[in-house]
């Protein structure tokens, strides 16, 4: 089952937190249809947070056909974000490894990486919108 | 639904010194209410008269519906917690918990002794810790199954590890009650992490109130370069204007989009935002209205 953690200085609103951390688990894979979702009062006495921020948060997913709340019993996944692209994952992600790799022999730290990387993915999502 | 806490126009006066002054607000259902301020803001007070300790000298309270000084029914279904959570010393915890099982005719033991755990029954009040004694308190109020929960500086006495430990067992009880919780707290981070509300008193009078969505989208940090200040479009108002050297940032409640490129705009977290209408440095100044006006209440 998913545990989700929450980042009070990220800027991020807590419910907020709680979808993407679901829907990142989705795409990785981590979380499949037929899941179960802790419920609401597991993730407060957890996290030592708002039951109406979870709350929130699990009806955005709804609304988002993500998941279904079922009267009783709680909260669980109907859909996926993952398939068909998990099966590349695997594959990209060695790719990117010898990158990281190639990079470190030409000299950059991890700052000089983290810069290249955000900057690149910026410029090719900016284009793709454009 | 009708908001089960509403003040209008409420004041206390204590001898000659107003404790509280024309407060009124309305906490919305189920909300978890931080009610921030300095030390002798009012917290204390604005909790006392909701439970009846004391009348208001001036102006109405609602509680549940009722008047709580008319209706003292009402209080059944309110759980209030004071400073420092007072509880017999000389009690066991099992005479903490019988005795409230015999003063309150709704008391529900499953739910008073799941915020037991670990603790002894035979075990004397006067041994415990401060976060046991917290939690003791916790258990006493949320075995009435309060539909309102008031909490009068509960972590004051608690290190960060106990602090935390007695945030989960709340929000723990509050939604299996489904209850409306009130946090006074003089320390904004103790309860930045789980208000959705926010009433801040300073000097006995609401300098803000509101849901802290609305409070966050609403303000916005502007930096620029120093210059006379006239019409911002986008601004409602300025609540605290800093100046650096040829730099000036100012803290904006906002009732548009801030269009002009000369500012650069950037969100504000709550704990700064509170404390920005907190800091005396914004009460003077040109504009600013006769002392004790409500200029700045939402």
């Amino acid at each position: 089952m998913i545990e989700f953690h929450l980042d009070p200085r990220s800027g991020v609103a807590p419910y907020l937190q709680i979808v993407q951390q679901v829907k990142e688990a989705l795409r990785l894979g981590l979380l499949d249809v037929g899941d179960q979702l802790p419920t609401v009062r597991e993730v407060v006495a957890d996290l030592a947070i708002n039951p109406n921020t979870v709350a929130k948060g699990y009806r955005e997913l709804e609304a988002g056909g993500l998941v279904e709340a079922r009267p009783g019993r709680g909260t669980f996944i109907t859909s996926t974000l993952a398939a068909p692209s998990l099966k590349h994952h695997e594959a990209l992600r060695q790719e990117l490894e010898s990158w990281l790799q190639a990079a470190e022999r030409a000299g950059l730290d991890e700052e000089s990486i983290r810069a290249v990387i955000s900057t690149t993915l910026r410029e090719a999502f900016v284009r793709r919108v454009a | 639904m009708t908001p089960p806490l509403v003040m209008h126009g409420v004041g206390k006066r204590f001898r000659r010194r107003w404790a509280l002054r024309d407060c009124t607000l309305a906490i919305p259902e189920r909300a978890i209410v931080g009610l921030a301020g300095p030390n002798g803001a009012g917290k204390s007070t604005l909790l006392g008269l909701t439970v009846g300790l004391f009348a208001p000298t001036e102006g109405r309270i609602d509680v549940l519906g009722r008047d709580p000084r008319r209706r003292q029914d009402v209080l059944a279904d309110v759980g209030y917690v004071a400073r420092d959570a007072p509880l017999y010393r000389t009690f066991t915890v099992r005479d903490t918990i019988e005795f409230a099982r015999a003063t309150n005719p709704g008391w529900d033991e499953s739910i008073a002794s799941e915020f037991l755990t670990r603790l002894s029954a035979d075990d004397r009040v006067s041994t415990l810790s401060a976060g046991e004694r917290a939690r003791l308190a916790l258990a006493v109020a949320l075995g009435k199954r309060p539909a309102l929960l008031l909490l009068d500086e509960p972590f004051a006495r608690l290190d960060p590890l106990a602090a935390r430990e007695f945030l989960q067992l709340l929000m723990d009880g509050v939604s299996e009650l489904e209850a409306t919780v009130v946090i006074a707290s003089h320390v904004v981070a103790d309860i930045e992490r789980v208000s959705d509300h926010i009433v801040l008193l300073s000097e006995g009078h609401v300098r803000l109130e509101g849901s802290v969505e609305e409070l966050l989208s609403s303000h916005r940090l502007l930096t620029g370069a120093a210059r006379p200040l006239g019409r911002i479009p986008g601004v409602q108002e300025i609540v605290r204007e800093r100046h650096s050297g040829r730099q000036m940032t100012l803290l904006a409640r906002l009732n548009g989009r801030v269009v002009d490129p000369s500012w650069s705009v950037d969100e504000i977290g709550l704990e700064d935002l509170l404390l920005a209408y907190m800091a005396p440095e914004r009460l003077p100044g040109p504009t600013a209205p006769e002392k004790g006006r409500l200029r700045w209440h939402g």
